[in-house]
């Protein structure tokens, strides 16, 4: 990837060598990405791991503690008005002015964005069946999150943030969120960032993946590299194997007796070669999911929020 | 035409996609001429990233099956035909393939598999007979 991100057109987001700190607690440690105009980035990573903490740094939200945050080429904690106009946000726990009226909080929201399009909005609220004059607080959760989604995405943002946006609701609200992701991919050149436990949703829509532990980037890619890059293997031996087998490039590996499954970056011809010399054969070969390096790179199933 | 995807697959979506225009092709429920859905109109659909039908069909497009012109979207070429009996032969030589390979696992022998498809050509086609 192009290692020179300062061009703010071309690149909305841009984070060189961020650390944050939370007094002694360090949330994320010298972390550097690269958001492209025009595509769908996913950070993917467990709860505490740092998700959340970059995209409020990415909003000027917070301010990190070393290295540089740019949106559109701006400081967005500097200069708020130049970010913060061409983005929309979904917070995770989709937090809204509970006393509003589903109108009055369409009303409240278009005065902050010159660029609000009445229009889209009605559209958005017919779609998502939203009743006007319904107070915030009474709405369910997945009513909330469409109604967050509604005010994030009304002023065409250049940029669309959202963390953890599928976290806890129903499948039919989910699908709205997709959408929503896909819609605004579409309109020519604009931005999608975000976070989330559901990795089958990271791999429907996502360009670009990015895997953050314990406040590290430990994989970012293009999803199709990123998958590409690893092979799981199933592997049957002459003879049963009493311990772990070291195949070469594994990063994981589960089994027992004569077979073994592993998942193994590298070249397939080299791990064809690397199994024969162990005395094994390859006898199933998959493209791992996303879920599947991710538990091979972390040591851990992704847990959905409030399950752990 | 309807189209199915699913990211736990492994395989990646493009592919799947790709597989699955080719196989519609092939079995003849896509023709010649026939027009493929736009390409946000089939993300929407499906509920993937619009850039993944983008580039099934560009690398459809570059291997000769689909063509898309200014102003009158994609549709399944004119050449797509001779293309589908290659296309048939790659998707029944998977399935070969893996009969194969569970084959050897049981410890079938290659003529034993080749008596074993006629009898059971044989088998499939008295059923018909009595139907």
């Amino acid at each position: 990837m192009d290692n020179t991100p300062t061009d703010g057109a071309t690149y909305p987001v841009t984070a060189v060598e961020v650390t944050r700190k939370f007094g002694k607690k360090v949330a994320l440690e010298k972390v550097s990405l690269t958001v492209p105009r025009g595509c769908v980035f996913g950070l993917v990573g467990e709860n505490g791991a740092g998700k959340t903490t970059l995209i409020k740094l990415a909003l000027g939200l917070l301010k990190p503690t070393e290295g540089s945050v740019r949106v559109f080429g701006f400081d967005p904690v500097a200069d708020p008005p130049g970010a913060l106009s061409r983005i929309g946000y979904l917070s995770e726990d989709h937090d809204l002015p509970l006393w509003m009226r589903v109108d009055e909080l369409m009303n409240y929201t278009q005065a902050f964005y010159p660029k609000w399009d009445p229009a889209f909005a009605e559209e958005l609220r017919e779609t998502f069946e939203l009743d006007p004059s319904a107070k915030i607080k009474h709405l369910s959760r997945g009513q909330r999150a469409q109604a967050g989604l509604l005010a994030a995405m009304a002023h065409r943002p250049e940029l669309l943030l959202l963390d953890e946006p599928s976290s806890g609701l129903d499948p039919v609200v989910r699908r709205d969120i997709l959408s929503a992701i896909i819609r605004t991919v579409a309109e020519e050149g604009r931005t999608v960032l975000f976070s989330s436990h559901l990795l089958e949703e990271v791999e429907r829509v996502a360009d670009i993946v990015a895997m953050i532990h314990q406040g590290r980037i430990v994989l970012c890619g293009s999803l199709d590299d990123v998958k590409s890059g690893y092979h799981r293997l199933t592997l049957r031996f002459r003879e049963p194997q009493t311990t772990r087998p070291s195949m070469t490039g594994a990063l994981w590996c589960e089994g027992r007796g004569r077979e073994w499954t592993v998942l193994c970056d590298g070249r397939l011809e080299e791990l064809r070669a690397a199994a024969a010399s162990l005395g094994a054969e390859i006898v199933e070969e998959h493209a791992p999911s996303l879920e599947d390096i991710f538990v091979a790179r972390v040591g851990k199933r992704v847990l959905p929020a409030g399950k752990e | 035409m309807v189209l199915h995807v699913s990211p736990h697959d492994g395989l990646p979506i493009y592919l799947q996609i790709m597989n699955q225009i080719k196989y519609l092709v092939a079995s003849g429920r896509l023709s010649p001429g026939d027009e493929l859905p736009p390409i946000r109109v089939l993300a929407h659909q499906l509920l993937i990233n619009p850039n993944t039908v983008a580039r099934a069909y560009r690398e459809l497009e570059a291997g000769g099956l689909l063509e898309s012109r200014q102003g009158s979207g994609t549709r399944v070429s004119e050449r797509g035909s001779p293309l589908a009996k290659e296309e048939r032969a790659r998707i029944l030589a998977e399935r070969v393939d893996a009969l194969l390979a569970e084959a050897r696992h049981l410890n079938f022998g290659h003529q034993e598999i080749i008596d074993l498809v006629q009898e059971r050509g044989r088998v499939i086609q008295s059923e018909k007979g009595e139907r």
